[in-house]
């Protein structure tokens, strides 16, 4: 028979355990997944039909997040340098005040496409690991890098290295 | 006797842990912007800080050791 101190321990072990497991069994989307369709998750701003036939570089931002912020010049030389080459860079906002979110924007007024995810549904159905996240996407709309954080020089050398593999490849 | 108690008391404890194990909620990296905000970091009143930094040298002789970069955001 258990003594008192382990018959509590058990039960104590036992249901952190099923939280535990609860909280972790959130899928997170992986390298080689298709990305959700941008479309079905509410999101505010100029959505795209699809996310297919261009590479597509989406950042997760958010006003209070100083990296995102760094972030913002560097994603917006990358759009202006690759976009003719085939590249959309979207920056989605996990933002819970729109007002937040618009201030954010007229300061730093990017020339890339910026949505809300106001509701933060599609934050959830990713999983981002990380403010920010940034994913990249071929022209199928497939995951094919994730980037977590900003890093300065290293993180544009590290999407340029991908992005210039990504814009020679034929679908 | 005592094996009339035990599985009452189990679950009174099973009962007590899932009520203590429903308040247990890792918070996710986009719903840190109450944790990011200025007054959650530790050196938002230069004024306090320093009055604290001073009784702590003079009274426990010990300086230093608040070196926490930025907020709670865990951004990065």
């Amino acid at each position: 028979m258990l003594s008192k101190p382990k018959s509590v321990l058990l039960p104590l072990l036992l249901a952190f355990a099923v939280f535990g497991a609860t909280a972790a069994s959130r899928a997170a989307v992986k390298v080689g997944e298709p990305f959700p369709a941008l479309s079905e998750f509410g999101l505010v701003g100029d959505v795209p039909v699809s996310l297919e036939g261009k590479v597509t570089l989406i950042d997760f931002w958010a006003s209070w997040c100083a990296p995102c912020k760094a972030s913002f010049p560097a994603l917006d030389a990358i759009q202006r340098e690759r976009g003719p080459q085939g590249l959309r860079v979207i920056g989605v906002s996990v933002d819970e005040k729109p007002s937040q979110y618009r201030s954010f924007l007229k300061k730093l007024a990017p020339s890339f496409l910026t949505l809300h995810d106001a509701e933060q549904r599609l934050v959830k159905a990713v999983v981002v690991p990380s403010m920010p996240t940034t994913y990249l996407l071929d022209r199928r709309g497939i995951v094919r890098y994730i980037h977590n954080g900003f890093h300065g020089a290293n993180t544009v050398k590290a999407l340029n290295e991908q992005l210039t593999s990504l814009l020679t490849e034929k679908l | 006797m005592k094996t009339r108690r035990r599985p009452r008391f189990l679950i009174v404890a099973l009962f007590v842990a899932v009520a203590a194990g429903g308040g247990c909620s890792a918070v996710q990296p986009w719903e840190r912007a109450a944790l990011a905000s200025y007054s959650m970091r530790a050196d938002r009143d230069p004024l306090a800080m320093a009055m604290t930094e001073h009784m702590n040298f003079s009274r426990e002789a010990s300086t230093g050791g608040r070196g926490v970069g930025g907020s709670g955001c865990g951004c990065n």
